[in-house]
Formats: C-alpha cells, structure tokens, sequence
C-alpha cells in the first residue's frame, strides 16, 4: 500500500496548488466572518462582500466592518493580505476574476491600479467638500476619483521633552546645532537606510524649493520634474554637508533610529505617526513639531492618504460602493477610525473634533504638504531618488551636483520611456 | 492482493464444487476482495478522488477550465491506473508525472508563453476588459449637475429609474428617457411609490447588481444630454461619455475633441499624435522582449560588468566552499580528531538554517555602525562591510562561503569514506607520501563523484538570487547608471530590478531575461557535465 502515499502527497499537492491557483481561498488567508446580523429587515439580503486588507490596518478596520454587517446586513468577508503582496496580487488577480470587491491602501497605489484598469471610479458627489483637499487630490488620478479616503498622516519634526524642553531654532543648522548643545550621541535622527530613504528627507528637500515635481495652482503635479536645477542643486550640496558632519548616516534604518531615540540618544527623530504611537505607549513625553527649513523656503512633508478602492471587476458593485460611498465617509465612522488607528481623519468635522496634541502637530506639520505622486513610475523616481542622497552622503559620490543632475536626467529618461 | 486471491482459490476446501482458478488480470471484480489493503488503498484513493472533485468543483465555480480540464483527467487517469490490473508501473510512475507536469513542464510553458507577450503593468489583461475600462474611466459626471436621490423601480421585468426632478417624479429606463409619472409618492426628495413600478428595496437590489450599475437612463431624447447613472442605488448622477468605442471599426473616438484611437499592435489604442489610451492589453510580441535585452543601451553598459561578476561569484563560490568543505572533511576524516562526530555535527549547523534567514542575520552583523563584527569584533570600527564596492563583494563571497561550505563537507566526507581502504594502502606500500597520496590517489577518485555536484553547485549559485537580495539587494548602487543596479547584483537579480522595481512591472520581459540565463546556466551545465562524465572514465 506505500504505493498509495506518494500518489495522496501528489494528489493533495495537486489539489492544493490548483485550488490556490484557482480561487483564493477563505483557509489560505486568516478569515473573520462577522456573524450575520439578524436580518428580519432585509430578509431576501444576499452576496457577501470580500473585502482585502493588510495587517497594518486589519485591526482598525475590523470594527468598522462588523458595523457595518450589523447596520445594513451585508456580511464582509475581511481577508488579511501580506503588506508586501496585496498590491501586486490585487493587480494579478482582479483581471481573473478572483479578486475582492474593496481594497484598503495608500493613496500612492492609484496610478498603477488605474493604470492597470483594476479600480473602478467612486463618485462622492456632494460628499467631497466635507474631505480635506489633499485627501481628494491623493485619490484623484486624471480628473477621476478612484478612492475613499479616510485617514491622512505626514512626518514632522518629534522633540523629546525630557533632553530639550524647548527649541528655539528656526532654521535646521540652528536645529542640529541645539541637538548637538544637548550631548547625545546625535543631534537630530533622519533614518536612511543602504538603499536611502528620500521620503525622510523630502522636508529638507522641499525648503530648498526643489519638489519632485512642479506644482499647479491647485496642488495637483504636473509631470515636470521640479527637483532640477539650482535649487536641487544646493539641496544636493546639503546633504554632501549632513553626511560628511555625521548628521546623516545611511547606516541608521528605521529600526536604528527609533532605538536610538527611545533610548534617550538623540532629542529630535523626523518621522511619523506609525512611530510616535510607540514612543507615548512606552511613556515618554514627546512634542511634534514643524521641520524646520534647511533652504529657506517652507518644509513641506510628503502627505499620504489611506482609503479604500473598488475593484473593477466587483460582482458587488452596490454594496461595495455602500461601504465605499456611503459608510466610509460618515462623520462616526471616520471618528472611529482615528480613534482605533491613532491617524489624523481625512473628513474635515472628525479632523475638528481631535483634541490629541501629538496628532494635532503632525497636522500642523503637513498642513501645506502635497500628497506622494502616484504616477506608475514613481516605484523608479523613489529608487533613483534614494540612491543617489545615500551616495551623496556616504560619500560614494564626490560631486554631489554632478550626481544629483545624473539623478535627474535618469529619471526624465524613466518617465519618457517608461518601458523599460 | 491477487496473490491472496490465489491463497484463498488453493484452500478451498477438497469437497466444495473447485472454483475455477483465478488468474492475474482475469477480470475477477476487486470488490469480491476485500483484503486489507485493498480496503487502505480504497480509502486514500476515496481521499484523492474526494480532494479532486473539490477542486473540480471549485474550478468550474470560477470558470477556470484548463484547470479543470486537468483535474479531470488527473482523477480518471489515478483511478484507471489504481485500481486497474495492467498499469503495474504506472502505479510507481504517475505520482511523480504529475508533479513533473505541474510542477516542471506547465511553469516552464508558462513562462515560455509569457516571454513572447506584452504581459505587464498596463497590458495586464483582455481586450474586451480593456475597453471596458477605458469606457468607465471616461465616463464623467456632467460637471456641475445636480446629485439626485434615486430609486430603482421595476416594471415587468424591466428596471428603471425614479428621481424627483424641479419638483416633479420622473421615471426612465435604458430605452425611455426620463418622463413624469402621475401619482408618484415624494417623501423628502426621494420616490416612494410609483404606480404600475415596483420599487426596489435594497434587498432586491443586491440581487441584480450588476444590472443596476450598467443601467443607463437618459436624461432625454438628446444623447448629448448625458444620461443617469448609479453606483450605490440610491444617488445618481448625470453623467457624459467622453470615449465611445465602434465595435465594427474597432476604435475609440473621443466626442468632445473627434480625436480618433485605433488600436496598435503591442495592445493600446494610440491616437495619431502616438498618445495611449489606458489601460492597454496583452499581447504577442515576437521576439521583441529577447531582442530587447541587446537593443536597449541603457542596459548594455551595467550588462558586462554584472555578467562578469556573476561568473566569479558563482566561481568562487563552488571553489571556496569546496576548498574549505575538502579541507575540512580531510581532517575530520582522520581517526586521531577526537570526538569527530560531535564536530562533524556542529560544522553543518549553518546547512540547517534557512539560507534566507542566514543572509538576514549576517546582513545586521555587517552594518557598518550598527553591526555586531563592528562594533564588538573590531572594538568601534567603521567598515562598510555591505556599502563598499570591493568590501561588499568580498562580503558576498564570504556570507556564501558560510552557506556553502557544510554541503561540501558533508559530500567530500561521504565521497572520503567511500574509497576503498585497498587502495590506499597498496600507495603506501609503493612509497608514497600524504601529499602524494592525496594528489594522486584521493583527489582523482574523490572528483569521480563530486564534480557533478561542483556543476550542479555552480548551476545553483549562478541563480543564488535568495542571497543577494537578502544580504545587500544588490548595491552598493552604481553611480549614475540609467537603471538602478549595483555592485554585487548578479544576472538573475539584475533581472529581477530591471523587471520589477524599476517602477513598471514587467513580466514579458523578465520571463524572456530568464529564459536567457536559463540558456547560459544550460549550456554550462551540460559542458560541465561532460567534462565530469569523462573524470569517471578514469
């Protein structure tokens, strides 16, 4: 009978690489089913909704999801997908027909959804007035709205109360310079990482007036490369000057940085709500504040926006855009999220109502900052972008102009020839 | 079990009428033998046969037909071959078939195909879901047009909208443009009741979804008007296509501008003026991926520079680990090292952790300011192990040695003992010395079976993309180059930065990259296998 076991491994096997394959099935992924509601209103309700999300943001929004069974008797089917995968598996999937009905994500995944025919179009309607402009404008891609948004968040300048009580600099070099009147190991932490990390540094990049790209009026990008130029150039010459003081290190990643601060080894970090939650839960007394400006103009952080997509495909669009629509945008649902997730609303009356110090200084803080781009060729522009600060300031680079205007020739070539 | 039957048919009891003989494959249904292990083969079978009709059933909900095709002939294959009396080798033999044909042949045709097609972001699925797209992102809210408060009715099967327009309830489906009803009932705006419609209660509406979402109901006679859609079923908007799509010319005529887009033949709709419609589809393209590769200058610089380091990465690799493994095998072999075995053990433990895991861990011990090798090994030194171009490679290298070397070990120690002691011993008898010995005599017939194995290491560590992308992702980064690769990146790596994190996914393209260094990686192999075959006719 041995025979037999091989031929069961391969069966199941079989069986198990087709259906998953096949169909994504409910035992691949950690499923919750909220217990349908009574339903004695809408008895002859029928289809379930499948909704993807990450394991950054299950936990908030699993809440709100069985509030939403219990309040209209749709049943969710909430699947948490890998961070690193649902992007990409939602773009593979939704042409096969197996993808969700609803997707929750950052707005920078607009541009290659929309690109890839995988987001169907959301009308607001009236409801977008009540939303934060930038929260629109992330979700906008070509004069269409492909999202809900429902939580914005930006990084800033985080003071540890307890080595510096009050900073008095205006400009970063006063900053540095008070960090350094402190007598920690490093006057303020911006994390780098080998492979840079651009996004940390676009605050000190836009003082010196050079954005990725050129503005419109409105805010909105326009497809003209804006970091060229003398400006850039100067921003260039900076960072050379930041990494031969030590003030930035590509050897301090995200991790580093953060140790380092709790630790007490720094009184300044730029960084995010994602890292200030930790510092106030491991009890340190912590102010947010503005960056200050390192080239003269203002520093305006990159803004992200999370929400939630409808798939094209959807075979629920209604009750998708129930959710999407309807129920996402209420004032007590957007309230709930900031209360569960700790980011700063992206509806302007549940913005009013937060009263947190520490979300109100990173609201301050990107108050004038512009949405990531989410043109499809941004996954380039960030690589070309980081790598070329890191090789400026570890030195790899000696000409810090001559390889900031390489950088930027690279990337017109990327966006012109986006095809290979 | 047939020979059971045979047992039972010779027991037979002397006075009973014989029975007549059964003979091998004589048509004696199974079922009268309910042996044991007839009854265990039943069971696993029942369990694969239960595993598969799932499956089938679950393909065939998702409308996945080559998969169920599949699965299908699997199941009748596996019975036939199961329990029929004939099919004795294919009984040893389809197990490891089908997993050929899962596993090996369908991913290698797969990859073939996908080489020779547009596949990517932007041409990521049919023609038809194509259009579709490019209709629906086109098609706009009239700008400025009042949302109205909507109610989907019914009428003898046909559905149709209800809104209350300058005071008035009008009613209108996909063929009627909206006209007042009388005797509608209004409650805050919003249609109640219509006489002679049933109104559609959300319930109801969830049923028929999709009908409701394509619902178009015009606004009036005139086209250019716009038209009453809605998303949620209970909001609609006027809304205006800007692209209409000709199915009998097959193109995409702009209204407001008359700019016309046919499609071209690498899947977009292109306007005369070479703007793209998005998104496009796939396509076949030929050759072009391949040629791809060689047209593009952008790629040709890096090109010889990491096709060079691949071949010393992958050189290096198998010479190190092999030179340690021997070494090390050699001295372990020897009866004077005491508690070998307990030595032996401890020397494959990095074999036992996962490679990946062990690129992550030793990626941390090399931070330049962080890291344990700086920090505590070399007191405070600042090294940049991993950021150094010359440094970096050295730490490749010395990170795979780690990986590699206990795998030499354990080959070269096996491949040790198994020389017959006969040998040795008649060269010590001729006069030869350790060196000599081990030159002449060890060597040779130690190459007999490892060099296969150095090829196949070499074939391995020629695509060790896990290691690369693990330790340093590739960099540190070149200065300047137009792609984005690095110092330490190896073809398959390259292939993986060029194809995927170069902003646009390109799977057309990557699946031909590969198909390429499979060829390279093949024709090592093969010459490299020769070579060993002929150190076995020694």
């Amino acid at each position: 009978m041995r025979r037999s076991i091989p031929a069961l491994a391969a069966a199941l096997g079989l069986a198990l690489t087709m259906s998953a394959c096949s169909s994504d099935s409910p035992s691949d992924n950690e499923t919750t089913e909220p217990t349908a509601a009574a339903t004695t209103e809408a008895p002859a309700l029928t289809g379930t909704l499948t909704m993807w999300v990450d394991e950054t943001r299950i936990d908030v929004m699993k809440p709100i999801v069985e509030e939403f069974t219990t309040e209209t008797g749709v049943k969710v089917d909430l699947v948490q997908k890998a961070s690193g995968d649902i992007r990409t598996d939602f773009v593979a999937q939704v042409p096969t027909g197996q993808g969700p009905d609803v997707i929750i994500g950052a707005h920078d995944w607009t541009g290659e959804f929309v690109n890839n025919g995988v987001v169907a179009p959301v009308q607001l309607g009236d409801k977008a007035a009540g939303f934060a402009t930038s929260a629109i404008q992330a979700f906008t891609f070509d004069g269409n709205l492909y999202g809900t948004p429902y939580a914005i968040e930006n990084i800033a300048l985080v003071r540890n109360n307890a080595l510096v009580p009050e900073t008095k600099a205006t400009t970063f070099d006063e900053l540095i310079a008070e960090g350094k009147a402190a007598g920690t190991k490093y006057p303020v932490l911006i994390q780098q990482g080998d492979a840079g990390d651009a996004y940390h540094l676009y605050p000190l990049q836009t003082s010196f007036g050079a954005p990725i790209f050129t503005q419109e009026a409105d805010g909105s990008y326009t497809n003209q490369l804006g970091l060229g130029g003398t400006n850039g150039e100067n921003f260039a010459k900076y960072l050379q000057k930041l990494g031969q003081d030590k003030v930035l290190d590509p050897a301090i990643g995200g991790d580093q940085a953060k140790e380092a601060f709790e630790n007490g080894e720094s009184p300044y970090i730029v960084t995010g709500p994602w890292y200030t939650t930790e510092f106030t839960s491991k009890g340190m007394d912590i102010t947010v504040l503005p960056v200050p400006s390192a080239g003269g103009s203002e520093a305006q952080p990159f803004v992200g926006v999370q929400g939630a997509f409808i798939s094209a495909k959807s075979a629920n669009p209604v009750l998708a855009n129930e959710f999407v629509v309807n129920f996402l945008s209420t004032e007590k649902v957007q309230t709930e999220l900031y209360q569960a997730g700790g980011r700063l609303p992206a509806l302007t009356a549940s913005a009013e109502l937060v009263d947190d110090p520490v979300l109100a200084g990173f609201n301050a803080a990107g108050a004038t900052g512009a949405p990531m781009p989410s043109i499809p060729e941004m996954g380039a522009m960030w690589q070309f972008w980081g790598t070329t600060e890191v090789q400026i300031i570890s030195g790899q680079a000696a000409d810090p102009v001559a390889a900031w205007n390489t950088m930027v020739a690279n990337m017109q070539d990327a966006i012109d020839n986006p095809s290979s | 079990m047939s020979q059971q039957t045979v047992t039972r048919g010779e027991q037979a009891p002397p006075g009973s009428p014989p029975e007549p003989r059964p003979r091998r494959g004589d048509g004696v249904p199974h079922a009268n033998n309910f042996s044991r292990g007839f009854l265990v083969k039943l069971v696993l079978v029942g369990v694969i046969d239960a595993i598969g009709v799932f499956g089938l059933l679950t393909a065939i909900s998702q409308q996945s037909w080559g998969i169920a095709g599949f699965l299908a002939l699997a199941l009748v294959v596996t019975n036939y071959v199961y329990f029929s009396k004939r099919a004795l080798p294919a009984k040893y033999l389809l197990p490891g078939l089908v997993f050929l044909l899962v596993y090996v042949i369908y991913t290698a045709c797969y990859t073939g195909y996908v080489a020779f097609t547009n596949y990517g972001d932007g041409h990521n699925s049919t023609k038809d879901d194509a259009i579709e797209q490019i209709l629906a992102q086109n098609e706009q809210r009239v700008e400025g047009s009042e949302a109205y408060p909507l109610t989907v009715v019914q009428q003898d099967g046909e559905l149709g909208f209800a809104i209350v327009r300058d005071g008035e309830a009008v009613v209108g489906t996909a063929e009627q443009p909206l006209e007042p009803v009388e005797g509608a009932t209004v409650d805050g705006g919003k249609v109640t009741a219509v006489p002679g419609w049933d109104v559609l209660g959300f319930a109801d509406v969830a049923q028929q979804q999709a009908e409701v979402v394509a619902l178009r109901v015009p606004v009036s006679d005139e086209a250019a008007d716009g038209s009453i859609r809605t998303q949620d079923a209970s909001t609609g908007y006027v809304y205006e296509s800007i692209l209409e799509y000709d199915p009998v010319a097959d193109t995409m005529t702009n209204t407001q501008t008359g700019v016309v887009y046919t499609p071209n033949d690498h899947g977009s709709f292109v306007a005369e003026d070479g703007t793209a419609l998005t998104p496009g589809w796939k396509v076949t393209v030929g050759f072009e991926n391949f040629t791809k590769a060689f047209d593009d200058p952008r790629l040709r610089g890096p090109f010889v520079e990491i096709f060079v380091w691949t071949f010393v990465f992958a050189f290096f690799s198998v010479l190190l680990s092999f030179a340690l493994g021997l070494f090390l095998a050699v001295v372990f072999n020897d009866p004077r090292v005491r508690a070998r075995r307990l030595l032996r053990a401890l020397l494959i433990l990095p074999y036992a952790v996962p490679a990946f895991l062990s690129a992550i861990v030793w990626k941390g011990l090399l931070n330049s300011s962080f890291g344990w090798i700086n920090q505590v090994l070399l007191g405070g030194a600042d090294i940049g192990w991993l950021t150094d171009p010359t440094l970096a490679k050295l730490s490749v290298l010395g990170v795979n040695l780690w990986l590699g070397f206990p795998y030499m070990f354990i080959v070269c120690t096996g491949a040790l003992q198994s020389i017959p002691t006969d040998v040795l011993e008649s060269a010590r008898m001729d006069g030869a010395g350790a060196w000599r010995t081990h030159r002449s005599i060890i060597l040779p017939l130690l190459m007999v079976s490892v060099a296969p194995l150095l090829v196949a290491s070499f074939a391995f560590n020629f695509n060790n993309f896990q290691l690369i992308y693990m330790l340093t992702g590739g960099g540190p980064n070149f200065v300047g180059t137009p792609i984005i690769i690095g110092h330490t990146d190896i073809l398959i790596s390259m292939v993986y930065s060029v194809a995927f994190e170069s902003g646009l996914k390109q799977y057309g393209f990557a699946s031909a990259l590969s198909i390429l260094i499979f060829l390279i990686v093949g024709v090592i192999s093969w010459l490299g296998f020769r070579r060993a075959r002929r150190l076995e006719e020694l």
